[in-house]
């Protein structure tokens, strides 16, 4: 039973909370919180079995855990209740439900007014985030899609701060103008579909097989259609003002699961639907520049933007952009590297980013400013919260050995394969990175108090403690053993290589003119290689569904 | 041989003292801070007993822990890599690196923070050893990342002063940027080779014929230089070092003096095998380095901190490593970097312990007479003055020589390198032996205030430094085992010429032959005959300035003390310009950071992002909400203006069909 339904079980746990906590009188607040993290956590324990189970699977091809027969919800229009993942999405959900419990457990103090709600849409939004990277028909994903936006809306919109609403429509607009598109784009393959194999249906693993076979102006229509929708979730330069302005504004548990989990749908999206819908069209010089361009941009102007900031929410939300443009140049540089270095970036930019907001939210529950000049000399009144702060700060800004320089080197590693030139504009990132979080701890954390305010701060509570704990503990992770990430990423990234790209062969190494004949050296290249890296079927992917569902 | 015990003793001292230190004892967290480093000592010399009965073959002894980090055709692995040289840096970093913790028991007894000051010690040693133990670039690229680190938080211990903070910023942010050059060599190594294995990439480069022109194995050279310039403080990224004196003296001691500026050094070693194949990246290497040499030496005749002298001494004797090195004399720069870990550790100590004799002050002018108030910090002093300054027979003699004749003498050797190497020799005689007579000779110049040290760390203590005093024991014993090893530290390199037989030559030589005779060219960092004059009459020329240096030292520091105000008087210009460092840091700031803030504040920010894009959007959205407000007014529910609307509709649609008929 567990096993058979394991994706629903964690989709909907949160949900179950919330439809509970609409029982429980709003007066009891107590009641409420402690209701709404034993969901919280809940949900994290249910996802904790799915390792295992996915561990198990992980070489197998195609997309794994089932549920549902396609078009099995609204058959008249094709429309099923599907789920499904692969490696990719796994990652993502174990973030999301690690993140749903921590942002829940922070928000115990930080939120005092209309209690109940605040945790209804929470649990709700986190069901809808879970749905997104489960969902295997394009009905149901934008469903979720759109489902999760208004919890995040009244999320910022009513418990945010001053400029509450401007940041919150701000959000909804630029996200429901991508949305928008994209639905466009979605009924155009719908109906293409149609077209082609006299079908109607949504289902995600169909519609791969006929998408690819749209070319021309309408292929690249639809792929802007998608990744506008996509780059605005992202942001990607130069869609991100919503960014900074939803941040600032946002609760701090509303940041945390902004930047740790939603900007993912973004990059999520563009690797499940704009690379294998339009491999014509991703992978066209123009177009691959234009978007590398753009991620490129964002890396070094969101560093460079951060650097200047006043307000520390300000300076993470702006950091985003630049880590996220790594994010989305390992996506198109389109090999092994760069993708899995990209979905592991994300993984990482979840925790980092994620811890970052934490940080500030803690300082702004004691003292109500995100002003850095307000502060100075923290490290001498908090001195546990200090040096938390500085390993998240180190694992952000990518220092070996913690999680963020796995990411990134392999991005980086992975972008130096297809073009030099991007990779060397793409590195300045990572020095401004350090100039921009070390610059921050200056002010904020050495020296000595100036401010009279903060002689008497409060270090961390226990419970907060508790909250950056497995944060801590997965940044360590990630950086000393990554192995098992990049294993479970293995198969997902190189069947998706081989769809976008699968006339050209793999970069070949030792092709230094100069290399090839003096020693057996260059005998040794092959045998380098890990084997089997991209042994992927020649039958399309729909079959490999099948095999794994006979099981 | 378990070498990972090596680099892991001290980070299991560094987490305990990081975790529980607050609640020990004083003793506890000294004898954690101590005891965990020190057996990291033990277990290199047992390792290095044991090296010793390896064959040849067996060499380099490489252990594999497991896989790191791997992504589409590269993996790399947990591994460490034992040869003469990274035996030799081992050694260096766990002896120096357990003297200099010894000292730090006596130093540091007064400061607060003290658990958390050793904590990040056995950290720094950690990385350190990881650096010059790793098997692979990109291991070595986590102690590179590492030391930064902890150098940025040994800096920044006196964290109440801003001073301190912003060195520790400006450090870690200037070694970035030559991290650029060290990634970008990485990804060139991944992309070429597939592997960053040393051992990998040393035999496949060994495929390569040496490069006439600039080819790939001269870019890798290259951005390697890049990434030793910035840890090893060479023009144009050497701007932190000075500004790291901030630092705990024995911070200075042991990061910014022995070992980890010198880790850039290590690393062009350690990839000779591609340098030897890219003699233009090798030429750039000695031009750097000679520069180097000369531009901090003059900067540190001027010099009034005393800790900023060693600073910029430091600079320019790491400009004579770089510059061996650049000649493919590696062992030589080796050597040099040995002694050199010596006297300058020595020297820092010294220093050390003169300022915290006169309660926290660090200025020469406020100095004097000091030989008789701390005679052991006097005499230990000097034996570092005259081993830095290549004195017969001290160390720094014997090192500093071999890198003078090579530089002149080698295969890729030119006069000029030699010239500018003799003339900065004189250099560094002259001002170390000004800081010499400066501190110890002459009159007391200062009032030994116990408030200045207190107003340097901001906190209430060494109330009982009213007089000049010895420092304690556990800080003399150290300055008396460095003065050993500065003084007979040199003889394992004794030259033949000399009469000896360069033990150290030898035992390094296996390293940087090893791959040589697989190129094709011969490139061997031996003297070639004829081309120079003979050892003896170079080593006779560069005695002769350093003791030329000295004696101008003697005579406007000593004998004539009116001269250097008068000469200051009659070359004013010269002198500013030094005494502001060539106004570098002035220039740097102008150029490229007060752009990137102002630009970035100004024009991307405020214009692209608030005024652009946002300008834009918001724009967007009025015009949006205009245009529904005229739309609105249409619906005014009053039937006339219907009947209006009706009309002006009426004519439009007849206009148009007017329009369709006439055309």
């Amino acid at each position: 039973m567990f096993n058979d339904h394991v994706l629903s079980i964690i989709l909907f746990t949160p949900m179950v909370g919330a439809f509970i906590l609409l029982f429980v009188p709003k007066e009891n607040k107590n009641a409420i919180r402690w209701l709404a993290n034993m969901f919280a956590l809940a949900g994290l324990a249910v996802s904790i079995p799915l390792i295992p189970m996915f561990w198990a699977v992980k070489d197998q091809p195609g997309f794994k855990f089932l549920e549902g027969v396609p078009n099995n919800w609204i058959p008249s229009i094709g429309a099923g209740y599907n789920l499904g993942i692969d490696g990719i999405s796994f990652l993502l959900i174990l973030l999301t439900t690690l993140l749903g419990w921590i942002s829940i457990l922070s928000s115990w103090n930080a939120i005092q007014e209309r209690v109940k709600e605040y945790y209804i849409w929470f649990l709700l939004l986190q069901t809808g985030m879970l749905g997104v990277f489960m969902a295997l028909d394009m009905f149901l994903f934008f469903v979720f899609w759109e489902a999760m936006l208004v919890p995040m809306y009244l999320l910022i919109g009513i418990w945010g701060g001053p400029r509450k609403l401007y940041a919150a429509i701000k959000f909804f607009l630029y996200t429901l103008l991508g949305s928008v598109l994209m639905l466009l784009g979605i009924l155009f393959l719908y109906f293409h579909h149609h077209t082609v194999t006299g079908v109607y249906t949504f289902a995600i693993p169909e519609l791969y097989k006929t998408a690819p076979q749209i070319t021309g102006t309408a292929a690249i229509l639809l792929f802007f259609a998608f990744f506008i929708g996509f780059a605005i979730k992202v942001p990607m330069f130069p869609f991100h003002t919503w960014l900074p302005d939803a941040h600032v504004e946002a609760p701090t548990a509303g940041s945390v699961i902004l930047a740790g989990v939603l900007l993912k749908m973004g990059t999520y999206g563009l690797i499940r639907f704009s690379l294998p819908f339009f491999p014509g069209v991703a992978m066209h010089p123009k177009v691959r520049l234009f978007v590398v361009t753009l991620s490129i941009i964002g890396i070094i102007y969101g560093a460079l933007v951060s650097l200047m900031q006043k307000d520390m929410k300000k300076l993470v939300a702006y950091s985003s952009v630049s880590h996220l443009g790594f994010c989305t140049l390992g996506i198109f540089v389109v090999n092994q590297a760069g993708i899995a270095g990209s979905v592991i970036q994300q993984i990482n930019h979840g925790i980092s980013t994620g811890a970052l907001f934490l940080i500030v939210g803690i300082l702004y529950e004691r003292r109500h400013t995100r002003e850095i000049s307000e502060y100075g000399g923290i490290s001498n009144v908090m001195p546990v919260y200090a040096t938390i702060t500085m390993i998240m700060f180190l694992s952000s800004m990518g220092l070996p050995l913690l999680n963020g320089f796995i990411g990134e080197f392999t991005i980086l590693q992975g972008t130096f394969i297809e073009s030099k030139v991007w990779a060397a504009w793409a590195v300045p990132g990572v020095v401004l990175a350090a100039a921009y979080l070390l610059w921050l701890y200056q002010r904020v954390y050495f020296g000595p108090v100036t401010n009279p305010k903060n002689e008497k701060l409060q270090d961390l509570t226990p419970r907060e403690i508790l909250t950056f704990a497995p944060l801590i503990a997965a940044a360590l992770f990630i950086g000393i053993y990554p192995k098992p990430m990049f294993q479970i990423l293995q198969q997902p990234v190189a069947q998706l290589v081989q769809t976008v790209r699968p006339n050209e062969a793999k970069p070949v190494m030792a092709t230094h003119p100069l290399a090839t004949p003096v020693t057996a050296a260059s005998a040794a290249v092959p045998a380098n290689k890990p084997a089997a890296p991209a042994k992927t079927s020649s039958k399309p992917r729909p079959a490999a569904v099948a095999a794994v569902r006979s099981n | 041989m378990n070498l990972w015990l090596i680099p892991l003793l001290p980070m299991a001292g560094a987490i305990i003292n990081g975790l529980f230190g607050r609640r020990f004892s004083k003793t506890a967290v000294t004898a954690v801070g101590l005891a965990f480093p020190g057996a990291a000592m033990l277990w290199t010399w047992k390792a290095a007993l044991q090296f010793a009965q390896l064959p040849a073959s067996a060499i380099p002894h490489i252990e594999n822990y497991g896989p790191w980090l791997g992504a589409g055709d590269f993996l790399a692995n947990y591994g460490l890599y034992l040869d003469q040289l990274s035996l030799l840096m081992a050694l260096i970093v766990t002896g120096v690196g357990f003297i200099i913790h010894v000292y730090s028991v006596g130093y540091m007894a007064h400061e607060g923070g003290y658990y958390r000051f050793f904590s990040y010690m056995n950290l720094f040693m950690f990385f350190m050893l990881t650096l010059v133990l790793a098997n692979n670039y990109l291991l070595m690229f986590v102690g590179w990342e590492g030391v930064g680190l902890a150098s940025y938080l040994l800096i920044g211990f006196f964290f109440l002063r801003d001073s301190a903070a912003a060195a520790g910023k400006k450090a870690f942010i200037v070694n970035r940027i030559g991290d650029f050059g060290f990634l970008i060599a990485l990804f060139l190594f991944i992309k070429h080779f597939g592997t960053l294995d040393f051992t990998s990439v040393f035999e496949k480069v060994a495929g390569f014929p040496q490069e006439a022109t600039a080819g790939l194995l001269t870019t890798i050279g290259l951005l390697l230089l890049v990434g030793a310039c910035g840890k090893s403080a060479q023009l144009p990224l050497y701007v932190w070092l000075p500004d790291a004196m901030e630092g705990p003296t024995p911070v200075s001691a042991l990061i910014h003096a022995a070992t980890m500026v010198t880790a850039g050094v290590y690393m062009i070693a350690r990839s000779h095998a591609i340098f030897d194949r890219a003699p233009i990246a090798l030429t750039v290497v000695a031009i750097i380095g000679c520069a180097t040499a000369l531009f901090a030496a003059t900067i540190g005749t001027v010099q009034h901190d005393i800790k900023r002298v060693l600073a910029y001494s430091t600079i320019s004797q790491l400009g004579y490593m770089v510059l061996a090195c650049g000649v493919a004399a590696y062992s030589a720069g080796m050597f040099h970097l040995l002694t050199h870990a010596f006297f300058k550790a020595l020297l820092f100590l010294g220093a050390g312990s003169v300022i915290h004799s006169l309660g926290g002050e660090q200025d020469m002018r406020k100095m004097g007479g000091l030989r008789q108030h701390i005679p052991g910090t006097f005499w230990t002093m000097t034996v570092a003055t005259f081993a830095i300054a290549g004195i017969f027979p001290l160390s720094g003699f014997f090192s500093k020589d071999e890198i003078l004749y090579r530089s002149w003498a080698s295969h890729y050797g030119w006069w000029g390198f030699w010239a500018v190497g003799v003339f900065s020799a004189f250099l560094t005689a002259f001002y170390m032996f000004r800081l010499w007579f400066l501190t110890f000779f002459g009159e007391f110049r200062g009032v030994p205030a116990p408030e200045q040290h207190a107003k340097r760390t901001g906190q209430e203590h060494h109330a009982e430094s009213h007089h000049i005093h010895e420092s304690p024991r556990a800080m003399l014993i150290p300055l008396i085992v460095l003065a050993v090893l500065s003084f007979a530290g040199g003889w394992i390199g004794w030259p033949q010429a000399l009469g000896g037989s360069n033990h150290f030559e030898r035992f390094l030589a296996p390293v940087f032959e090893a791959h040589e005779a697989s190129a094709h060219e011969a490139v061997a960092a031996g003297p070639v005959e004829g081309q120079a004059p003979s050892e003896i009459a170079l080593t006779v020329t560069a005695t002769g300035a350093a003791l030329l240096g000295i004696a101008l030292a003697w005579l406007m520091y000593y004998k004539r003390r009116d001269l250097p105000a008068k000469l200051r008087e009659r070359f004013q210009g010269a002198y500013a310009a030094l005494e502001h460092k060539y106004y570098v840091d002035e220039i740097y700031a102008w150029l490229f950071v007060k752009p990137v803030i102002e630009g970035s504040r100004n024009i991307l920010w405020r214009v692209i992002d608030a005024g652009a894009i946002d300008g834009t959007i918001n724009e967007t959205a009025e015009a949006a909400r205009d245009v529904s407000n005229a739309f609105r007014r249409m619906q005014s529910g009053n039937i006339r203006s219907y009947a209006g609307w009706i009309a002006v509709g009426g004519a439009a649609v007849v206009a148009y069909m007017v329009w369709l008929g006439v055309k």
